[in-house]
């Protein structure tokens, strides 16, 4: 994973409450093998005619959102599926953070694998951000803050380990393997454990 | 020792090292189950890392979402006709092949929706954990498991390592008092508790069902209810284990036999909850109060009691949005809406208790002309005990549909669709729009009311076709 440390983008508003990851793609997109390419599907019944033409009415389709990394969704974002070809598909066309008044469990937990930022701000912020499409927006990682145009900073909850993971590109996996020796330990006690008990009946 | 909730006890066991300010818990994993869609990116990672899979025994793939459902396609030599579907189907059998791991494959008699066959096959324990890249991992808190879907890079954590980098989640207590009535099912109840929490109102818990009701149901509808957790936001539900749960469990091919059995059981015995455990947050309700629930909307906490109405809201385009992509009115009544499709299946009602109760009120039924009725049992041993109990006559003579077992229509990624615009009452967990299909307007019911509805064509409140109590 690449770190991530700022973003700063203007904001891409759907104001939709509930967005579940069915509608960010489809389960029909979900029989790949890899998880290339799947920005052309996001969204894809919101944003394409039943003959495959872009939908003008859509707000990705729109000129004012064109190159926007910062997506504003409305209340609770990702509930649903625990597919991560969600935050894939946002990432490949371009979203680097989702904004929202919550953020499902496994939705939050995907991106953070990506390096996709989840972002939970207050109402008052979160209703200023929905009203106002294509705000310029920076977003700190490092010190957890979302930067409005007139300069009010307004932090967010992030976890500190997946905090840390974003700014360094560090990949869990190896931080996981590099734990192996408590994991043979653990394995070898509750082996032992288990043994013990049904020798005792 | 201060008191301990059944997920503490769970939490606690499988700490291979415990959280810090800084870090996640290292928590151990004792079962992973894998299934073809959300597994090929994970196996790739292993391949470009030359990694190995750490925990063989403690790992297993089948396949259901992808999987087509008509018999010519499973076991004879029609071709799947989605080759995407296909190409995924290969993919698992090459990975578990390559990595040794051990897949109840297309033609295997025990395959089923992952959900189904880890209790069935009694993989699934109390006190274990379980993980899936699935969001109805939950579906197995039913036994005081802690089950919980993860995504895919997730898989490949535990593919490689059997363990999750997790902070420790809240909990919830949901206590249910009283008896459900009959004609009200697990699936009633569930519905109504999403409704009263709402559809992110266990984001950050674990739900733990509690109470009378819960006590006096038995393991399929306890799968039912744990099963639609995540629809509520959490990414588990636990039920305690009891009685009930080792006498599901007893003698069941993967659970202990002999004096592991014993000893299991007697470890299993100090997973309840503990007098005075304290939850993070409560929430009650009276299962007597319970009526048959049906939703009306695009996700499941927009739901109402069969005998009520769309409900009315001023000035909420997104209320409004929903209720146009289901081409309802608000104040509209629900009961007595035409309907086009009645899909039973998916892993919240496709066990065979589930496949029974529908059955019942179908029996010397006809299914209203016009209406599509599939029934898809979730497993293949779901689909044996049905016929062996003559369910499969039941339906067909209706005039539905029978299956091999799969997701099928709940998601539709196999092709089993119901159209664009059409109306749907369907057993499954997820009515976001298009969930079904491009278009279609899911409506979710128990299994009473979705057979009710395909008998009248209606949307219909099963108790007024249930023969009556003497």
């Amino acid at each position: 994973m690449e770190p991530v440390r700022q973003i700063r983008s203007r904001s891409a508003v759907l104001p939709q409450s509930d967005i579940d990851t069915d509608q960010i793609i489809p389960a029909r997109f979900l029989r790949t093998t890899s998880r290339e390419g799947l920005g052309k599907q996001l969204f894809a019944d919101w944003r394409y005619a039943a003959d495959g033409s872009p939908r003008a009415d859509f707000v990705l389709n729109q000129p004012q959102s064109q190159g926007c990394r910062i997506l504003v969704g409305g209340r609770n974002f990702g509930c649903g599926s625990s597919r991560e070809h969600a935050p894939w598909a946002l990432l490949d066309h371009g979203i680097q953070a989702v904004i929202s008044t919550e953020i499902a469990d496994i939705f939050r937990s995907n991106s953070l694998k990506n390096g996709l930022v989840p972002v939970v701000v207050d109402e008052a912020t979160h209703a200023w951000l929905i009203a106002n499409p294509g705000a310029e927006l920076t977003l700190d990682v490092e010190s957890a803050t979302l930067t409005l145009p007139d300069g009010r900073r307004v932090g967010f909850p992030i976890e500190p380990f997946a905090r840390y993971c974003l700014l360094n590109g560090v990949d869990q996996l190896g931080y996981l393997l590099s734990r192996d020796d408590a994991i043979t330990a653990y394995e070898r006690d509750r082996a032992v454990a288990s043994s013990r008990r049904t020798a005792a009946r | 020792m201060a008191a301990k909730t059944l997920f503490q006890k769970v939490w606690e066991r499988h700490e291979v090292v415990p959280e810090t300010a800084d870090t996640p818990a290292v928590l151990f994993i004792d079962l992973h189950l894998v299934h073809e869609v959300t597994s090929p990116q994970a196996f790739s990672v292993l391949r470009e890392r030359g990694l190995p899979v750490r925990r063989l025994d403690l790992t297993l793939a089948t396949m259901d979402h992808s999987t087509p459902t008509r018999t010519e396609q499973v076991f004879g030599n029609a071709p799947i006709t989605i080759e995407s579907a296909a190409k995924q189907i290969r993919a698992l059998e090459q990975n578990a092949a390559e990595f040794g791991v051990e897949l109840l494959g297309l033609r295997n008699d025990q395959r089923g929706i992952v959900h189904i066959i880890g209790p069935e096959l009694g993989a699934t324990q109390p006190g274990k954990t379980i993980v899936c890249g699935d969001s109805h991992t939950s579906t197995h808190g039913a036994f005081g498991a802690l089950a919980f879907g993860i995504g895919t890079t997730e898989v490949g954590h535990v593919l490689a390592t059997q363990c999750l980098l997790q902070r420790k989640p809240k909990t919830m207590a949901i206590n249910v008092s009283g008896r459900l009535r009959p004609g009200v099912t697990a699936k009633d109840l569930v519905l109504a508790i999403i409704g009263k929490i709402g559809v992110s109102g266990g984001t950050g818990y674990v739900l733990e069902y509690r109470g009378e009701a819960i006590r006096a149901l038995n393991m399929d509808e306890r799968m039912t209810i744990c099963n639609m957790s995540i629809e509520a936001g959490a990414r588990a539900g636990m039920v305690a284990p009891d009685e009930v749960t080792f006498e599901y469990l007893k003698g069941r091919p993967r659970a202990p036999q002999g004096a592991a059995w014993d000893a299991a059981v007697a470890e299993w015995r100090t997973l309840p909850s503990d007098a005075g455990a304290v939850y993070d947050h409560e929430v009650s309700l009276d299962a007597s109060e319970v009526e048959p629930m049906i939703t009306y909307g695009t996700h499941p906490g927009m739901v109402v009691p069969i005998s009520g109405a769309v409900p009315t809201r001023a000035a909420d385009p997104v209320f409004d949005k929903a209720l146009a992509y289901m081409g309802f009115s608000a104040g509209e009544k629900i009961g007595g809406h035409p309907i086009d499709v009645v899909f039973i299946g998916s892993c919240t009602n496709a066990r065979l208790t589930d496949l029974r109760a529908a059955a019942s009120v179908l029996r010397g039924q006809k299914v209203a002309p016009g209406v599509q009725l599939l029934v898809v049992p979730g497993s293949q041993q779901v689909k044996k005990a049905a016929e062996a109990e003559g369910l499969h006559r039941v339906f067909l003579d209706a005039g539905a549909e029978w299956r091999e077992s799969g997701c099928s229509m709940c998601l539709g990624m196999n092709g089993d669709l119901v159209g664009t615009g059409k109306y749907s009452v369907s057993t499954s967990n997820r009515n976001f729009e298009g969930r079904q299909g491009v278009g279609a307007r899911t409506l979710l019911a128990s299994p009473l009311t979705a057979a009710a509805s395909a008998i009248r064509g209606r949307i219909t409140d099963p108790r007024d076709l249930l023969p009556k109590a003497s």
